[in-house]
């Protein structure tokens, strides 16, 4: 049954993702990837990924489509049209498809107990978590503490990728003709009452879940990144509803700008911490007298660490793309 | 008991298909946008009330039930206000109702 449902949405995704290569408007496959995303998190729920398809469906189907169509707004909303003969690319594609396809025939079987993945670190780790850690979730225990170091990368990653942004389109337009009054007035769809009133009444149920996925991570699917995408959908929600200069009241630029680095300096402090404890760089242990509890508090340390950078990030992108366009 | 409560959420699950069907093909036939967003709204009103009463039927007392009441709350309060923000959206971009033609740009 479930292999049903799989062959059902894999077909989905495929036909979506040639509409995405067909069409030439910009909109409708910007629509299109959101569904994409849609899909595949729940191809990644029926592989039990709780996790993995959390994330994609928050900044997959969520985040990223709102700042591609902050991207659309300052950019045309048609595709150029492409040269149509092209021999050498076609040759590339098609030697990259053999090659993928000819490496997926290596690949063990979905599921298959004597794959390397299997055998390997997985069965150590969900035989020793509730020795070490004592999580039920071991997706969190393995993404914080035993890959800890990854992790800290990812939020590196995320931190520079919000920097970048920041430096190319950071600064708002010098043109900006908009009274920051009269505009705040106007701005948004302060004039639409039921996508306000049903907005405003939404925005803490949403912030309320985000902090639930954020502290809750350790029983449940969630953690950080969903979290923060989750947060700053809430927020990008209240700037869409009651325009950006209101937003901007609520988390000011140098308040998102500190969020960045705060967070990532929280998860590195705590690796630092753990070093001037004794231990080893982000080993939890060392945090309390107790191993196990020093582990959780670690574990809550730098997920939040991870929550507070992801909001900051993507609520700056976020404003970035605002401060040029027109909406 | 169980048979009963299996015959009626089966008929809930299939009466709630069936609506979600008719939604997606009125949304492809219909000549313009209200007409289709008409039928598009089945897709997010009735049919997920069905299928979520259905589904709520096979998971008995239990925490789930909890789950899937915030989930149709949820739907029930965002599909409408999606609908109205479209249609004013598109109210505003300066198509009208009425007319059997798709307007052009809208694909």
């Amino acid at each position: 049954m479930v292999s049903l449902f799989s062959i059902f949405i894999l077909t989905l995704l495929l036909i979506t993702a040639l509409a995405i290569v067909q069409s030439r408007n910009l909109f409708v496959a910007v629509m299109l990837s959101g569904i994409f995303s849609l899909l595949i998190a729940a191809i990644f729920f029926l592989l039990d990924a709780a996790d993995v398809a959390l994330t994609e469906a928050a900044v997959g189907a969520g985040i990223s489509t709102v700042l591609f169509l902050g991207a659309l707004a300052l950019t045309a909303e048609r595709e150029q049209e492409p040269p149509t003969n092209r021999p050498v690319a076609l040759v590339v594609v098609v030697m990259t498809a053999l090659v993928l396809i000819y490496g997926t025939l290596g690949t063990p079987r979905l599921g298959d107990p004597n794959a390397p993945v299997q055998t390997h670190v997985s069965p150590w780790y969900l035989e020793q978590t509730p020795h070490y850690i004592d999580i039920p979730n071991v997706v969190t225990a393995v993404l914080g503490s035993y890959r800890g170091y990854d992790t800290l990368g990812e939020v590196f990653v995320v931190l520079t990728a919000g920097i970048g942004v920041l430096f190319l389109l950071g600064k708002p337009s010098p043109r900006g003709s908009r009274g920051p009054e009269s505009s705040a007035e106007d701005a948004g769809l302060r004039h639409y009452l039921i996508p306000r009133l049903v907005g405003r009444l939404l925005i803490p149920f949403i912030l309320l879940f985000g902090l639930y996925v954020q502290f809750h991570g350790e029983y449940s699917p969630g953690g950080g990144f969903q979290a923060g995408a989750i947060i700053a959908a809430a927020i990008i929600l209240y700037a869409l509803l009651e325009g950006e200069a209101r937003a901007l009241l609520v988390l000011p630029r140098w308040l998102l700008t500190g969020m960045i680095a705060g967070g990532a300096l929280l998860y590195g402090g705590v690796g630092v911490v753990c070093l001037l404890l004794g231990g080893n760089f982000l080993d939890y242990s060392v945090l309390m007298s107790d191993p196990v509890a020093g582990q959780q508090i670690g574990l809550l340390l730098i997920e939040a660490g991870v929550g507070i950078t992801v909001t900051g990030v993507l609520l700056s992108v976020f404003h970035a793309f605002a401060a040029r366009g027109e909406y | 008991m169980d048979g009963l409560l299996d015959i009626v959420s089966w008929l809930l699950l299939t009466t709630g298909g069936v609506f979600v069907f008719i939604g997606g093909v009125g949304a492809l036939r219909m000549p313009n946008l209200y007409t289709r967003m008409h039928a598009a709204s089945i897709t997010d009103s009735i049919g997920p009330i069905l299928i979520i009463a259905g589904v709520m039927l096979q998971a008995g007392f239990t925490l789930p039930i909890v789950k899937l009441a915030a989930i149709l709350l949820f739907l029930l309060l965002t599909g409408p206000t999606a609908s109205n923000a479209l249609a004013s959206a598109a109210l505003l971009a300066g198509t009208k109702p009425g007319g059997s033609k798709t307007p052009a740009g809208e694909d």
